[in-house]
């Protein structure tokens, strides 16, 4: 009987602890509706999905709740796919994607929500290649990378691309990828394997644009490939070239717009339906110069049209 | 005792009665939560698994390439022996802390010292695993680096550390219980044979509280069988094979994490997720009901 007493007494005091937390539950949404009322009914838009555009999203929700008296946005992150389910869902007033929406989901959310998705571009982002600071590289060309990342891959090592690394004693290229269903890690595949080549398994498989670039910067042998607004000083990022006949471009806004760069990809948002009342304001002033100055001060490309890239 | 519980029995207040149905609808919800866990989890990957998915294929390809455009493969071998390494070597490393420090407490500590012992202990049980996972992916990813000159520190060996040091407290807990159970007579016998203190462990305790020592090991694996967030963030999750502790791999339940949030629904890939959740369930209902029926051996004994 001793055997399970210990037990039984961390069982139970976690019940109450569980308990106190449904009272608490409870009580909280009165208090939160409270506080909604005397501050004026205000609409709340929802904002949910790719990971690569959470920070982003999370900026213009801040700054447009500041400039805006009659709206609030809620953002938060997940993944592209995660944010789709949620519009497929009809949770979620606007869901940003990384990627393209693909025709299932949008035959689903139509068929769940009576509402068709509308997209919208709302600006770029190019896909960085990163090595750590001291890796004595600077210029990769996309079949290099597609011989690396992909299966069959014929280099494995840092002295095949020609280089040697004085950091990376084992010589092994450690190659650091995102999680399977993540925006980037679509389009980083089909940017480099097209749609008939996997990726090689054995890729340290990370769960955020950050950490690939955290982990690459804490590591010689590592290389990964993530948003370019997500550099920091201990990284470094490739040029990039096609081929080993094209010119090689570094990623910016410049080479982003004239789409020279060979791995952008446009940033999309998907609306239930054609956006309307304070959605649709929203949207707008994403588009509008405004909004797009936080685009670029985040580290992505803006869109064309806005007037930002003559400064 | 008996006359009183008949006594109140007879003219039971209503609201007695109330708090007892309560108690009683408590007890038979887990019951209900369990199966209604299984049948939704086996309800989700029946179709898959009866219908499509090459078994043979699951559980011996390391092809996992769920994605894929146009040649998907669900191999989960080695989600499968990625799980069982890294608790292994978690069980290779708590097992003789846990166990130690069991010893420790229940035999050599005074009574004063053991009281702290014992909450500090509990509040190593009571760390959030996201917690834990964050320590290995800063911490410990830089000391296995610094330590082992490895070129990442997102290993096995990290993820072991971490799962060893959630398991501690389960397996200390349960050992120190199996331990304090066994007769007082045994250890005043032993030691009016002359045996030293290390003998009465060695050679009277240990053999006679080894069921609930082994069952103290046990929920220790299960509960790092079970784990995810920790494993996530400090095993690299990689499809891997390892080859030795600083490999990375990639274990069952991370896989589930990290791919569940963003497939769609009724998916082929869902839905091997869901066969995924369906053998990490039987592999800790075997682990958990070895332990259980180790734990059973014990009661009869004494």
């Amino acid at each position: 009987m001793r055997t399970n007493g210990r037990i039984g007494f961390t069982t139970s005091c976690l019940l109450i602890l569980l308990v106190c937390c449904f009272v608490m539950n409870g009580c909280s949404p009165k208090d939160d509706t409270s506080v909604a009322k005397t501050e004026d009914t205000q609409f709340t838009i929802k904002n949910k999905g790719s990971d690569t555009m959470v920070n982003l999203a999370q900026a213009w929700a801040e700054k447009y709740t500041d400039i805006s008296t009659t709206a609030s946005v809620e953002v938060s992150g997940g993944g592209s796919g995660t944010g789709v389910a949620a519009l497929i869902n009809g949770t979620v007033d606007i869901a940003n994607c990384s990627r393209q929406i693909k025709p299932k989901e949008l035959e689903l959310a139509t068929q769940n929500t009576g509402k068709v998705p509308q997209e919208f571009i709302v600006g770029y982002d190019a896909l960085a290649v990163y090595v750590h600071q001291d890796t004595p590289i600077d210029r990769i060309t996309i079949i290099q990378l597609a011989e690396i990342y992909g299966e069959n891959g014929t280099i494995s090592k840092w002295s095949e691309l020609g280089i040697s690394h004085s950091d990376c004693p084992s010589d092994k290229i450690i190659r650091i990828s995102r999680q399977s269903n993540s925006g980037t890690y679509f389009y980083f595949r089909e940017a480099l394997l097209g749609k008939s080549r996997d990726f090689r398994i054995g890729s340290l498989d990370l769960h955020g644009s950050k950490d690939v670039v955290e982990v690459v910067g804490r590591t010689p042998c590592a290389i990964g490939y993530s948003g370019m607004g997500y550099a920091t000083s201990h990284v470094k990022m490739l040029e990039v070239a096609a081929d080993s006949n094209s010119p090689y471009y570094p990623p910016n806004l410049e080479n982003v717009l004239a789409k020279t760069y060979p791995i952008a990809r446009p940033l999309y948002m998907y609306s239930l339906g054609e956006p309307a009342g304070e959605i649709k304001i929203y949207l707008d002033w994403i588009l509008s110069a405004a909004g797009q100055e936080i685009v670029k001060k985040l580290g992505f490309v803006p869109l064309e049209n806005t007037g930002l890239m003559q400064n | 005792m008996n006359i009183l519980r008949k006594k109140s029995a007879a003219h039971l207040p209503f609201s007695e009665t109330a708090i007892e149905l309560f108690i009683r609808l408590c007890g038979i919800s887990s019951i209900l939560f369990v199966f209604g866990i299984f049948f939704f989890v086996f309800r989700e990957g029946a179709g898959f698994l009866f219908g499509g998915l090459d078994l043979g294929q699951f559980l011996t390809s390391v092809e996992w390439q769920p994605t894929s455009l146009n040649n998907k493969r669900y191999g989960a071998f080695a989600l499968i022996v990625g799980t069982f390494s890294v608790t292994l070597l978690a069980m290779c490393i708590a097992v003789p802390f846990g166990l130690g420090a069991a010893i420790f407490v229940s035999e050599f500590c005074s009574p004063k010292l053991r009281e702290t012992f014992k909450i500090i202990i509990e509040l190593l049980a009571a760390i959030p695993s996201v917690v834990w996972g964050f320590i290995g992916l800063t911490l410990m990813n830089q000391l296995i680096i610094s330590v082992f000159n490895a070129p990442i520190g997102l290993t096995m060996l990290n993820g072991s550390i971490m799962l060893a040091l959630m398991s501690v407290p389960i397996i200390v807990s349960i050992a120190e219980d199996a331990l304090k159970a066994v007769p007082d007579s045994y250890r005043e016998a032993a030691e009016a044979l002359g045996a030293t203190r290390w003998q009465v462990v060695y050679r009277v305790l240990l053999p006679a509280a080894k069921n609930g020592l082994l069952a103290a090991v046990l929920l220790g694996a299960a509960r790092s069988i079970g784990e995810t967030m920790a494993v996530l963030m400090a095993t690299g999750h990689s499809v891997n094979i390892p080859s030795g502790p600083l490999s990375w791999i990639r274990t069952l339940t991370a896989t589930i994490a990290a791919e569940l949030g963003e497939v769609a629904r009724g998916d082929e890939h869902y839905q091997v997720l869901f066969i995924i959740g369906i053998l990490l369930f039987t592999i800790t209902f075997v682990v958990n009901l070895i332990a259980d029926l180790v734990i059973k051996g014990i009661r009869q004994e004494s």
